[in-house]
């Protein structure tokens, strides 16, 4: 204590010493522990459900050992050989090709190499499975030199396009998946478009976003009405309504999906009542399923919620004293609105853009249901990609390639709205 | 009531109204204004009042009767062609827009020009000292700044009639008091007929031209403040303005402007009849604890005093509040200024207090 007597207070050197900081640390301690034990269970259910599966994503979008394990050899051997060359590679390359085949064959693990190249170059399961027969018999000290034997095995050996799509993907960690997730290949040794008839990523990234985009239009539209007369209406009726726009919320996703099918299908309902009235001939019915005006109708549908709640919770929250005042300084009932309330219920339109759009673009079920291939979504090549072609590479790059858009849309509209004036209940 | 819809600038005639069907919230309401005055509706919550001005303003409709502005019939005028300023309770300035652009708003849906727009925000926020504030959200001032902007808003487009609901409410006492101030003066300075609600009574009374005492639907008594305070009409009044002391008895004696009042213990007291008219009816009488006189001096020597016992004695800075038993009763409350020889009272003293037959209502029961 530097005090005096007659000062009890400690001097201000004292506090401001770092002194009193740390005492502070020490009294919160015990709080922090015991917050943090409190959240544990979710933040490990978390970590092992959600961030370990996204960086395990992360990783498999650039992951290429197959090739490095299981062609060692021929992967040293390529590393001489130019890929713009124009001859084929020397002896000790083809002779490191029979070596490493003769290992796969051994220990069963040349499908995975033919499997991971035939991503990039098809045929190559083929070449592999005849080289893998050939080269069992023969012995790398002895039978040599190989060039010749192998070209004759399979031709594609003598085609420069092997060599090169060998060496392309041959490093450990590659960026082939993403190219491939932007509809581009490197085959070649260089970066170049796939051609248009395998092109199909970029248009279903673009397709998932204007649809999105739509679907997200589409809601606002409907939802804004919902949620004013929500938030404007008696207590008691607006517990009811509430209850009618959350009614489709608690019923099953498929059940909802599968019940516009039922309306919508040529033999549905919806086109049973228009040839009825004679507003469709029979033998022209409506297809409004397994196109894209399927899925919008259907997705705006199951979306709707997600707009009507951060709307009316923004609502409710703008007293009604506003409209009030601007009436009374002589706005009619429109400018009212425009000008003071729907400025103030803009928080509510951006949570609930926000939220749908992000819901909708890696939307996957009713997609998949009532989308048919001119409604497909980027997320159901995904999943075809996964159990289909087993291609966790193509899975996991336009995965990524997804994340990243959202989290870049959620920067630019922290930016530009602020994050801080969404409000979603 | 013909001529005073005739003379009157707002005018309310035989105003009804409900909410549910069930209940008048608003009973049989006349009132009639002249231009320029600054009117006050007081009275406590779910008296109608807020109701009123409610229906003035056209956000609520009269179930029955007729409320005219200068003559004119409004029941049927959206708010917004009314041309009446409005001053809500939570100054309800637009948080999307400053201080500038939310005096501008009025004057933008009425077509007006730029430089003369700009002109009106600056001379009404000069008004209120708040020029240099014209750039900021609501959000960026304080209570007190937006309290001063909210009531410059209104009268911007010179509304022949501003109401205000209730626009001090959530003010500490000494900003309050000075807004009172600034709120009087402005409506007075620009001529503005003004209708100013409050549960408030100080406020009524030092702001107000009249005070319409609101209680049940009904307005209870409507005068000059000091008319509310000196001669209420009925014991809600009395009760409702300022501090009673009130006393139930019959009355015994009925001379002109003089009675007596036997209290119901037996104590005969001196009064001024208000509500009743003869010998035997039932009164309350209304007093003042600072019309309570303990130096029988002081008062006519035929003045009837009464017994009294202190209670208790309470020092309040620059008065003193007595608690005093009387006719059986022991919240009877009789004030001093603190002067130099007024002397103290200690509880269980026995003293004899009267008053003077005029400042003693006998008032209904």
């Amino acid at each position: 204590m530097t005090s005096t007597a007659t000062d009890p207070h400690p001097s201000d050197e004292e506090l401001t010493g770092g002194e009193l900081k740390r005492r502070l640390a020490r009294a919160l301690r015990r709080q922090k522990i015991r917050a943090l034990l409190l959240i544990a269970p979710l933040l490990l259910f978390i970590l092992l459900g959600f961030i370990a599966p996204i960086g395990s994503m992360l990783f498999r979008s650039v992951e290429n050992n197959i090739v490095t394990d299981i062609m060692p050899n021929t992967v040293a051997a390529l590393q001489t050989w130019d890929v713009d060359s124009t001859e084929l590679p020397p002896e000790p390359v083809f002779r490191a090709v029979v070596q490493d085949i003769q290992v796969a064959a051994e220990q069963r693990t040349a499908m995975q190499l033919a499997r991971r190249m035939n991503f990039e170059v098809p045929g190559f399961t083929t070449l592999m499975r005849q080289t893998q027969r050939a080269v069992r018999r023969w012995d790398v000290e002895t039978d040599g030199p190989f060039r010749d034997q192998l070209i004759e095995v399979s031709s594609d050996w003598g085609d420069l396009h092997t060599w090169r799509a060998l060496k392309a993907y041959s490093s450990e960690y590659t960026s082939g998946y993403y190219l491939a997730a932007v509809d581009h290949t490197m085959v070649s040794g260089h970066i170049e478009p796939l051609p248009d008839d395998r092109s199909i990523h970029i248009m279903l990234f673009w397709r998932t976003a204007w649809m999105s985009a739509l679907i997200c239009f589409m809601t606002l539209l409907l939802g804004y009405p919902v949620a004013f007369l929500l938030a404007n209406v008696k207590e008691r009726y607006a517990n009811l309504l509430l209850i009618m726009v959350l009614l489709p919320f608690w019923t099953s996703l498929l059940v909802r999906t599968s019940s516009w099918k039922v309306l919508l299908q040529e033999q549905g309902v919806i086109n049973d009542f228009l040839v009825w009235l004679g507003l469709v001939a029979d033998d022209n019915r409506l297809s409004m399923i397994n196109n894209k005006f399927g899925v919008i109708v259907a997705m705006t549908h199951i979306l709707l919620p997600f707009m009507v709640l951060p709307l009316y919770s923004v609502m409710k929250t703008v007293p009604p004293s506003y409209v009030r005042a601007a009436k009374s300084l002589g706005a009619n009932d429109w400018t009212a609105f425009w000008r003071v309330y729907f400025p103030q219920s803009i928080p509510g339109i951006g949570a609930g853009a926000i939220l749908v759009f992000i819901i909708a673009v890696g939307y996957y079920i009713t997609p998949e249901l009532v989308g048919g291939p001119s409604g497909m979504f980027i997320s159901n090549r995904i999943a075809h990609q996964w159990y289909v072609s087993g291609n966790w590479g193509l899975v996991g790059a336009p995965g990524t390639i997804l994340l990243v858009a959202v989290l870049v849309l959620y920067w630019v509209y922290d930016r530009v709205v602020g994050i801080d004036n969404v409000k979603l209940g | 009531m013909n001529d005073a819809r005739a003379e009157g600038f707002v005018v309310f005639d035989r105003v009804q109204k409900s909410y549910d069907g069930e209940i008048l919230v608003v009973k049989d309401l006349n009132l009639s204004m002249p231009k320029g005055e600054f009117l006050t509706m007081l009275g406590p919550s779910g008296s109608g009042k807020t109701t009123c001005l409610m229906m003035l303003a056209g956000f609520e409709t009269a179930t029955h009767g007729e409320i005219l502005l200068d003559g004119r019939p409004i029941n049927n005028i959206p708010p917004h062609k009314r041309g009446i300023g409005m001053v809500f309770q939570n100054y309800a300035l637009f948080p999307h827009m400053t201080i500038a652009e939310n005096l501008s708003f009025p004057l933008e849906v009425r077509g007006m020009g730029k430089s003369e727009r700009e002109q009106k925000i600056k001379r009404a926020l000069d008004m209120v000292q708040m020029g240099a504030f014209g750039n900021r959200r609501p959000a960026q001032l304080s209570g007190g700044q937006q309290q001063r902007v909210a009531p410059a808003r209104a009268p911007v487009f010179e509304p022949e009639l501003v109401l205000m609901d209730e626009p001090l409410g959530a003010l500490d006492k000494q900003l309050r008091e000075h807004m009172q101030f600034e709120i009087t003066s402005l409506a007075h300075n620009l001529g503005i007929t003004t209708v100013y609600v409050t549960h408030d009574q100080t406020e009524a009374l030092t702001m107000s031209d009249r005070v319409a005492v609101f209680n049940d639907g009904r307005i209870q008594q409507l005068a000059p403040p000091e008319d509310l305070y000196e001669r209420p009409e009925n014991s809600f009044v009395a009760q409702f303005i300022g501090e009673n002391n009130k006393l139930e008895g019959v009355v015994e004696t009925i001379n002109g402007n003089r009675c007596t009042v036997r209290l119901d213990d037996g104590t005969v007291i001196d009064a001024q009849p208000v509500n009743v008219t003869k010998a035997g009816e039932r009164t309350r009488v209304s007093i003042r604890p600072e019309r309570v006189e303990s130096n029988p001096e002081r008062l006519s020597p035929d003045a009837h005093l009464i017994e009294a016992e202190v209670q208790e004695f309470i020092y309040m800075g620059d008065t003193f509040r007595i608690r005093l038993k009387v006719a059986g009763q022991d919240d009877f409350i009789m004030k001093y200024r603190n002067a130099q020889d007024q002397g103290r009272m200690s509880p269980g003293q026995k003293i004899r207090i009267g008053w003077r037959a005029e400042d003693c209502r006998a008032l209904d029961a």
